[in-house]
């Protein structure tokens, strides 16, 4: 059996749900970060 | 922990902090998964499969030690009632989720061709996904929680008694000895020969690294929404 294609799934599910986790939490702080500093201005 | 508990104090340590966990966890992540790809050499008994280790070892540790984190934060505000514990308990949950995820799904492609399986209800696999499940109904039942305007404690309650899985993750492989192999890495050492294991502590590091900036991240979206909630309720009244 070729590990290979094993590797290579298993770092592509890893790799992917980490990036999936670090955007989502970027860009959910920089949307409220975005709120709370337009409601100051006003 | 005290020092960091006025949230104006706590995002000043945050925003410094969040950037440079960020590009510390990035660069360690991925020196340690290219040395771990193209350095080292393969298993004798295992052959190149040994390589999905890097990945698989940290995110085992990550998703048992976000629970902890959950855990920490439940007693600190149950017992100091510290006011960014519930924030912190919230934060980590969903990364402690992702990596508890990672490593079912990377023990999973790991297993087919080592052991022959995809899945065998094996005690540290099942254990794994409890802690799964776990994570899903702390953060539903915490986002609910925190919808009524409830404080939080009895996701704080359900924390502490969730914790009672992280000791028989951890010695399931004691306990019941079927599929899943015995502990391999510990404090008196290692039974992995070191010119497989070096780049594991890079890999370990970096996604430590990268789960302590999401929960950060996560941190600093709860207290601005909290803000803006508030400044919204003055203004209405």
């Amino acid at each position: 059996m070729n590990p290979w294609p094993f590797v290579i799934a298993a770092y592509g599910v890893a790799i992917a749900l980490t990036l999936v986790l670090l955007m989502w939490a970027f860009a959910s702080m920089r949307r409220a970060e975005a709120a709370a500093d337009a409601l100051k201005r006003k | 922990m005290h020092a960091l508990a006025n949230p104006a104090r706590f995002l000043r340590f945050a925003r410094p902090a969040t950037s440079w966990l960020l590009l510390i966890g990035l660069a360690l992540a991925l020196a340690g998964i290219g040395a771990g790809l193209t350095l080292t050499p393969p298993d004798y008994l295992q052959g190149e499969t040994v390589r999905i280790l890097y990945i698989h070892v940290p995110s085992a540790w990550l998703g048992m030690a976000g629970w902890l984190g959950i855990a920490a934060a439940s007693i600190s505000q149950l017992v100091w009632r510290h006011p960014l514990a519930a924030v912190a308990g919230r934060a980590v949950a969903p990364a402690g989720a992702t990596f508890a995820a990672i490593c079912l799904i990377t023990g999973s492609i790991w297993g087919r061709p080592t052991w022959g399986t995809w899945w065998e209800w094996d005690g540290r696999l099942t254990s794994m996904l409890v802690l799964f499940f776990l994570y899903l109904g702390y953060i539903a039942l915490a986002s609910a929680e925190r919808e009524r305007g409830g404080e939080g404690r009895i996701a704080a309650i359900y924390g502490l008694v969730g914790a009672i899985n992280l000791p028989i993750i951890h010695y399931s492989v004691l306990w019941w000895r079927t599929l899943h192999q015995g502990e391999s890495i510990g404090i008196a050492g290692s039974s992995i020969d070191s010119s497989i294991l070096w780049p594991l502590p890079l890999t370990m590091i970096g996604f430590t690294c990268l789960f302590g900036a999401a929960t950060l991240m996560r941190m600093r979206a709860q207290l601005a929404e909290a803000k803006v909630e508030a400044r919204m309720r003055r203004l209405g009244s």
